[in-house]
């Protein structure tokens, strides 16, 4: 990677014109709904400009910044999977014809989408979902071409929220590979590294500079005010088995009595990857699409077999989500599934906190081990 | 349809104590109400035709609650010229708005709207079909989805199981891409054990969901109703939140009891 340069403040637009002349629909950060979501943008007006969040569990609020920064604000509802893992795909449709069933499948370009401010968290999440779509036994063709054509602009954070704990999860807040661009906000524009051919050459067309001494300290400065605010931490040592040895610890019973099973927070986690597949046929019968929807493990109807629901309480379904993302995950997919964007945290309605989970069962794991009524190995199923 | 002898099952559509908004939802699906009428033959309709046919019909409709002796003695024999029978509608599946009486004295309403209300029989509650007669399907909402009638009429005339979700309103608002307007200004949503089936409207207008569909599987209204007033939600906000066209389904019921119970408490302690 070569020095960084430095692009200047009003110079922004001209990297989202740039990649919207190469063919890129920009999508980014932008204000919707009371919350800074990702959508389509055209210009750096479209931007959350001077606004910031304010997160907690179950809270959101936006706030005016006192200065008029492009990025200052960490992840928001939304999560690039709506793009490379869209939330409703027609995967197929079949017509009744005199000659039988004709089978069709969509034959669409992929969209060719510039993302513009996936933090460092968010580039582990999308290498997690690479791992899940693209590098097991079975390829998922909508996320590899949606993948294959995306352009990454990456931003490194420069504050945190109260709900992020990516150093915990070794996911950053720094950007360090994955990216074809990143950038680091610093008083007057940006440093702005290179991280691949594609991002070299949309670099060579912005009017850019080779980054001074001071420059390069300001954004060392910046990303360490990121750092430094990051208060929330999740003991990660030994979680497979605390959670696994565990499956009939009390403390399930105890958050399952807060849990909804609502499912927000599983459609908010940008590693989360569940669907369900869904024939929907017409009136008629003769017209059957084939849909792909998001889906969720606390979804009732999700594990739904014989005649009956497999996880058929909320205790159960929470254990499914917290064993998977933080345990079994790692069995499956050599990673954790969480790299630490609080996003399950700050938009569960009633504020379920995984980090505080985990610390709940371990110390709920201590209290029984240190109690007569100690559960023996040989009684722990998998499933209740 | 290609297949023209394919027997047109019989469809009939009855209507109890009700507003009529759930059968006008069968008419409202102009696109595809030729398709419905091909599919199906409109035997007993009162709404929509004159030709009202004798039973038995294949797959009945019915909206409404039973509110009088008359209408449970009727239910009664809509079951029994019936093959199969679909409640539509929160009135249907649980008793609707009217059930609002089986929280007061309905002498007591009786005395205020009617001059003469010995003319007048009526029993002190308002119930579901399901509480008087087998249902074998019953479709949610106040009023019901078109889609999701077309959906359980298609399913029954083609011989499938009909795809009807009983996961919560956030799955929708989240395909959706709606911001969550709990999390994101602090408005009391029913959403999170709300049964899905509207699309999740009311949130992407910025408002709280008011559980038109009733209660989702499983439900934890205890919790959402503990979150909201730990948050500083006010139980004169909570209770008309539960308490409306799915007042009686029982986890709505028991919550918007429980939450009285809880302003009792607090009243005595003051
Ligand atoms: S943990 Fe929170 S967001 Fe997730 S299902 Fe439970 S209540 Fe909903
Ligand atoms: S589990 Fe929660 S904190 Fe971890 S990646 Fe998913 S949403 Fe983010
Ligand atoms: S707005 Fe309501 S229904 Fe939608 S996600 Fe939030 S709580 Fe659930």
């Amino acid at each position: 990677m070569q020095s960084p340069l430095f692009l200047a403040r009003v110079q922004l637009d001209h990297l989202i014109r740039t990649l919207a002349e190469d063919g890129y629909q920009v999508v980014g950060p932008t204000v919707d709904q009371e919350a800074i979501v990702y959508d389509e943008i055209s210009s750096a007006a479209d931007l959350p400009v001077g606004w910031t969040d304010i997160q907690e569990p179950g809270k959101y609020r936006l706030q005016r910044r006192d200065d008029e920064a492009y990025f200052g604000y960490v992840v928001g509802p939304h999560s690039w999977k709506k793009y490379l893992f869209p939330p409703v795909t027609l995967v197929a449709s079949a017509d009744r014809t005199a000659a039988g069933w004709q089978l069709s499948t969509p034959e669409t370009e992929p969209p060719r989408y510039a993302f513009l401010g996936v933090r460092a968290c968010e580039l582990a999440a999308i290498r997690i979902q690479d791992r899940v779509f693209l590098e097991g036994p079975f390829i998922d063709p909508t996320y590899q071409r949606r993948r294959a054509a995306a352009f990454v602009v990456a931003v490194n954070c420069t504050q945190a929220a109260a709900t992020c704990f990516c150093t915990s999860m070794n996911t950053g807040p720094r950007c360090t590979a994955e990216f074809d661009l990143a950038l680091t906000e610093i008083a007057d524009g940006f440093l702005l590294e290179v991280g691949s051919n594609a991002g070299q050459g949309i670099a060579a067309r912005l009017g850019t500079q080779r980054a001074t001494a001071e420059q390069l300290e300001q954004g060392c400065a910046a990303r360490q005010q990121a750092v430094d605010q990051i208060r929330k931490q999740m003991d990660t040592t030994g979680i497979r088995d605390l959670l696994m040895n565990n499956l009939r610890d009390p403390q399930w019973e105890e958050v399952a009595k807060r849990c909804l099973s609502c499912t927000n927070c599983t459609l908010v986690c940008p590693t989360c990857f569940c669907s369900s597949v869904a024939e929907v046929p017409d009136m008629t019968g003769d017209h059957v699409d084939r849909e792909r929807r998001w889906d969720s493990c606390f979804n009732i109807d999700f594990s739904y077999m014989n005649g009956s629901p497999a996880r058929n309480s909320i205790q159960s379904r929470y254990r499914q989500w917290m064993t998977h993302k933080l345990a079994t995950w790692q069995d499956q997919f050599g990673s954790s599934g969480c790299v630490g964007c609080g996003r399950c945290i700050t938009w569960c309605p009633v504020g379920i906190d995984l980090t505080e989970e985990v610390a709940a069962m371990r110390k709920s794991v201590e209290t029984m081990a240190n109690s007569s009524t100690v559960v023996s190995p040989g009684q722990e199923e998998r499933e209740s | 349809m290609t297949d023209t002898v394919r027997k047109r099952p019989r469809l009939a559509v009855f209507k109890f104590a009700s507003c009529d908004g759930c059968q006008l939802s069968l008419l409202d699906c102009e696109d595809e109400l030729l398709a419905v009428a091909d599919a199906v033959q409109i035997a007993y309709f009162p709404e929509a035709s004159s030709r009202m046919e004798p039973g038995p019909y294949d797959v009945t409709l019915v909206e409404g609650s039973i509110t009088t002796p008359h209408d449970a003695h009727r239910i009664q024999e809509v079951r029994r010229i019936s093959r199969t029978i679909v409640t539509i509608g929160a009135c249907a599946t649980a008793g609707g708005i009217q059930s609002l009486k089986n929280w007061a004295n309905h002498e007591d309403y009786l005395r205020c709207v009617y001059a003469r209300p010995e003319f007048i029989s009526t029993l002190a509650t308002s119930t579901p079909i399901a509480d008087h007669i087998k249902v074998d399907f019953e479709l949610r909402g106040c009023p019901v989805n078109r889609h999701q009638l077309l959906e359980v009429l298609g399913a029954l005339v083609n011989g499938r199981r009909p795809r009807l979700p009983s996961h919560s309103v956030c799955l929708d608002c989240k395909r959706k891409g709606t911001v969550c307007v709990e999390v994101a200004q602090g408005i009391p949503c029913l959403g999170p054990v709300t049964h899905s089936g509207c699309g999740a409207i009311c949130p992407s207008y910025d408002r709280g969901c008011y559980g038109c569909f009733g209660p989702a599987a499983q439900c934890n209204c205890e919790s959402l109703t503990n979150q909201y007033l730990d948050s500083g939600t006010n139980i004169e906000t909570l209770l008309p939140l539960l308490r409306n066209f799915n007042a009686a389904a029982p986890e709505f019921r028991e919550a918007s009891n429980r939450l009285e119970e809880t302003a009792q408490e607090r009243g005595n302690k003051r």
